[in-house]
């Protein structure tokens, strides 16, 4: 016979307002297997533990039930005092009477009864519950950090610094993702190259930090504390560590008019090339789609020139495996497509902005490299159809976010911000120029964000029009922008030289393979998924995996530096023990009674169950089974409910337990 | 190809020269029109701003009476009829209570299966192989920005035809039969429509507009395919010239007559002569 207590917490006024605690302590304690049942006020407050661990004490309990709250709210504060009392926390279940019960009745006798159901449930679950151990995971203490924009190197640094090994993968040729390609920041205005390059060289030179550029992520085996990474290393056509970045390669390359991916096609570069001056590491790459030694064995001037012999035409793909103990995601971003050209069906672009149609119509990052003082124009302010400085410009904002007919739901949270710097950064380059501004609302949270707006605004003159613009039509040389000022109530006109599109935030390319591989959730926008949004923000529903940055969200640069902090201290916490300990309540096979057909393995979302065989002692082969990986188990219960043969169970939530409480209420 | 024919007031009213025009035209491709018995008003002016069912009652009945004759598909030239029509139509496919009162009202069973078609969807049925083997005199002189209208591509969640900001589906039909089309910024602005009555000014303003910019581009001729704009257009032009004082001089033609003089259509038999602005 079990020896039960039972604790029914009031939750002050919460739970004791509805249901009747003193008649429902009386009636629990009738139920078979309850030693013991009684009610206080906050059974979580310490004198409320302390009386579960006398009472587990003098009437030697040998489970508990508390009745109270969720237990995501407090089971592991009552796991935890049945421990001290000298009970497996393992052996408390919870009764959820307040959100289930409580807060969602009005009548109170009905509410007492429903109350004493939902205990009767835990009780029958607690009678058959066993004793259970934590699992024990050994940890290996490296990371690796995926993308090497700004949160993947604040991320990778502060890991590094906190004595781990990182290993860096970043798909392009050079480290400094979107940053390095902006002119300057809000709200301070400082050089983003200045402040970032820096950083990347930091992340170039440390001594524990191995980066891989030009790699990408191209498998995900383990789990938390013992990961295998598999990075695909792309051809390179140079050999990074004969390369001595002397540059004689691209100077003497004839194909110097293919189109900057760095510059968003605002400039030209060589087809062997390094994307910008600052690169990390700052080693060309040749690009094979346009090298006519490539393409049709011609040219091959570079490998001539190369005094290091560090050009390789037969290069190929490599794969390099690396151990890990954690990961952190740090994609982040890229702009939406205002061209005719979707990914989405939903996405339908905007046509009427004629975006790839007009040269002088463009978006926020291609303006930022016209600003830049390192881009195609060396920071000299001129449109793309004719050089000509433009003396109106028009930036429009929200092209694609907030949008539910043609764009996406979500603010992008930042283009409120950088237009406003667009507007002033272009004054200040252009000082009898004009600044023109359609906005929906101006959404200036931060600190000196508003501030910042109104500088924009006060000072440099930008005139704001709160309003769309319908289309945007080429008269006379003149790009014609229609749009309406609500506030006025008329529709406007304004003839511009140049038109800046403010376009959506949207995750990276790729970035839902990449999350399926590492078994991380996303949204339906491709944003990863955070395992809560206030209280978990960095960890995901993958133990041992961190997002950061822009991938998780869109954000600025000082919210994903933050945020790459967070997940780095993440990292440095779980590496902080000898052992990993994971909740013991995983899947089970019953080896003697599988068939081994193997739908737990096809069902499984976590890929924790794997093919083995049965052999005895002496080795002889005895049959094929599935056998559940316990570093990998979630214990979804998936598998649980799949197998025909009724051989997996689940530690915690068996079946007889279900059945159990089931059979209790029928 | 047989398929049912809706023509509205327009093309046996004022613009019976497109009702020539793609009669002529679409004879010559063998394609068979064979009107609607009964048709009524497609309730695209009054009725759609005035009255919600008055507006699918009319398109409705049109609908039975096309169903009636065992049509799956209808040519609808003008824009306003289509939008109408498949407005209307689409509401009646998804709604079975509607289904239900509107069959009341009409006094007609209707069920929305006809397909209404405009007049590119026609010559996109045809095919621009079948086009291009038909070609007898290709369009070399043609220099032609092509002309959507506002409605045309509009509401885009209705008719579901083309971009509704870039459509490109005629240039590629005037390209495929030897004319230039030139990239142009007023596809598919407003020529002032039906304003003409109310407020000339703004038909003249608005249409004086879609001349310039189609001339500014290199354009010697507009290619429409809405009676309503090449009223505006067309029979406005000498209008427009006058008080603002410039020479235009830009052919309107329907999309039917250059099809048509591809064809080696002679173009009184396309009723071209009938237009207002003559070659220049």
């Amino acid at each position: 016979m079990s020896r039960i207590g039972v604790f029914i917490c009031w939750c002050g006024e919460n739970i004791a307002r509805t249901v009747d605690v003193d008649a429902l302590a009386q009636e629990v304690s009738k139920f078979p297997g309850v030693r013991c049942a009684m009610n206080y006020k906050y059974v979580c407050s310490d004198p409320g533990q302390a009386l579960v661990r006398e009472k587990i004490a003098a009437e030697k309990l040998d489970a508990v039930v508390i009745a109270s709250c969720s237990p995501h709210m407090h089971l592991k504060t009552f796991r935890r005092a049945a421990q001290l009392a000298g009970l497996n926390p393992y052996k408390v279940e919870m009764a959820n009477i307040r959100e289930h019960c409580s807060w969602v009745h009005h009548d109170r006798a009905k509410a007492t009864a429903k109350a004493a159901s939902l205990i009767r449930l835990s009780v029958e679950k607690a009678r058959l519950d066993h004793e259970l151990q934590p699992i024990r995971v050994p940890v290996t203490r490296r990371a690796l950090v995926i993308g090497g924009g700004v949160a993947g190197i604040q991320a990778a640094l502060d890991i590094a610094d906190a004595g781990y090994e990182v290993v860096m993968v970043e798909r392009e040729p050079s480290i400094g993702g979107k940053m390095a390609g902006l002119s300057e920041t809000f709200p301070t205005l400082d050089c983003s190259q200045c402040i970032l390059t820096p950083r990347m060289v930091e992340v170039g030179q440390h001594p524990r930090i191995k980066l891989y550029s030009y790699s990408e992520v191209e498998r995900v085996e383990g789990y938390i504390g013992n990961f295998t990474i598999t990075i695909r290393q792309k051809a390179r056509y140079v050999d990074i560590s004969k390369c001595t970045g002397c540059g004689d390669c691209w100077s003497v390359c004839p194909l110097k008019r293919n189109k900057s991916e760095f510059d968003y096609g605002m400039g030209v570069r060589a087809s062997i090339y390094v994307p910008f001056p600052q690169a990390v590491p700052a080693r060309p790459v040749i690009d094979a789609k346009t090298c006519a030694k490539i393409i049709r064995n011609g040219c091959g001037l570079c490998e001539k020139k190369c005094k290091a012999g560090a050009i390789n035409f037969q290069d190929t793909d490599k794969l390099v495996e690396e151990k890990v103990g954690a990961v952190v995601v740090a994609t982040g971003y890229k702009l939406y497509d205002i061209g005719e050209k979707q990914d989405k069906a939903s996405l339908a672009g905007y046509g009427e902005y004629g975006y790839g149609q007009y040269k002088d119509v463009i978006d926020s990052l291609q303006f930022e490299r016209l600003l830049s003082a390192s881009g195609p124009t060396n920071g000299v302010l001129k449109r793309p159809s004719d050089g000509a400085e433009p003396k109106n410009v028009v930036f429009i904002s929200c092209v694609g976010s907030r949008d539910n007919a043609k764009g996406l739901p979500y603010c992008s949270k930042i283009c409120c911000m950088y237009t406003a710097k667009h507007a002033m950064l272009y004054k200040h380059k252009v000082h009898d120029g004009q600044a023109h501004v359609f906005y929906m609302d101006i959404r200036a949270g931060g600190k000196g964000y508003e501030e910042f707006v109104r500088r924009a605004i006060e000072q440099d003159g930008a005139k704001y029009y709160r309003g769309r613009v319908s289309k945007i039509t080429q008269e006379d040389g003149k790009l014609v922008v229609r749009g309406a000022d609500t506030l006025a109530g008329v529709p406007i006109t304004v003839e511009a030289d140049l038109v800046v599109l403010a376009a959506a935030m949207r995750p990276a390319d790729g970035v839902a393979e990449l999350a399926q591989k590492l078994n991380v959730g996303y949204d339906e926008f491709g944003f990863l998924l955070e395992s809560h949004p206030k209280l978990r923000p960095v960890e995901t529903n993958a133990a041992g995996v961190f997002v950061c940055g822009a991938c998780q969200a869109p954000k600025d640069i000082p919210e994903s530096v933050a945020q790459a902090s967070a997940a780095a201290s993440k990292v440095a916490v779980t590496f902080a023990a000898d052992e990993l300990m994971r909740e013991p309540e995983i899947a089970g096979i019953n080896e003697q009674t599988c068939v081994a057909c193997y739908a737990c393995l096809r069902a499984c979302p976590y890929h924790a169950i794997e093919q083995a065989e049965v052999r005895t002692p002496r080795g002889v082969f005895v049959k094929h089974t599935a056998r559940v990986n316990p570093g990998l188990c979630m214990g979804c219960g998936t598998c649980v409910a799949v197998c025909p043969s009724k051989s997996a169970d689940l530690e915690g939530f068996t079946e007889q337990q279900i059945y159990a409480m089931v059979e209790s209420l029928v | 190809m047989n398929i049912g024919y809706y023509p509205g007031c327009a093309l046996h009213g004022s613009s019976d020269d497109y009702e020539e025009s793609l009669r002529a035209c679409l004879r010559a491709l063998d394609v068979q029109l064979q009107e609607i018995d009964e048709w009524i008003c497609c309730g695209a002016t009054a009725a759609h701003a005035l009255n919600q069912k008055l507006s699918t009652a009319l398109p409705a009945r049109n609908l039975a009476l096309a169903e009636r004759g065992g049509f799956g598909e209808m040519l609808a030239p003008c824009p306003m009829c289509s939008m109408q029509l498949i407005k209307a139509q689409k509401a009646l496919a998804g709604n079975e209570g509607l289904r239900r009162e509107m069959s009341g009202i009409v006094e007609l069973e209707v069920r929305g299966t006809t397909r209404v078609l405009n007049l590119i969807q026609v010559f996109e049925q045809v095919g621009l192989d079948r086009l291009k083997a038909a070609l007898k005199s290709p369009l070399k002189s043609l220099s032609a920005a092509c002309y959507y209208g506002c409605l045309l591509t509009r509401p885009p969640d209705v008719v579901e035809f083309d971009d509704c900001e870039q459509p490109r589906s005629m240039e590629a039909f005037l390209t495929a039969l030897g004319a230039k089309t030139v990239d142009w910024s007023y596809r598919t602005e407003c020529c002032g429509g039906g304003m003409t009555l109310a407020s000339e000014e703004t038909v003249l303003d608005l249409s004086h507009k879609i001349l310039s910019n189609a001339a500014a581009h290199g354009a010697n001729c507009l290619v429409v395919a809405c009676p309503m704009c090449h009223v505006n257009l067309d029979m406005k032009q000498p209008d427009i010239e006058r008080r603002y004082g410039v020479r235009h001089g830009l052919v309107i033609y329907y999309l039917s007559d250059v099809v048509g003089m591809a064809l080696g259509l002679p173009e009184s038999a396309l009723g071209i002569n009938r237009h207002f602005v003559g070659k220049a």
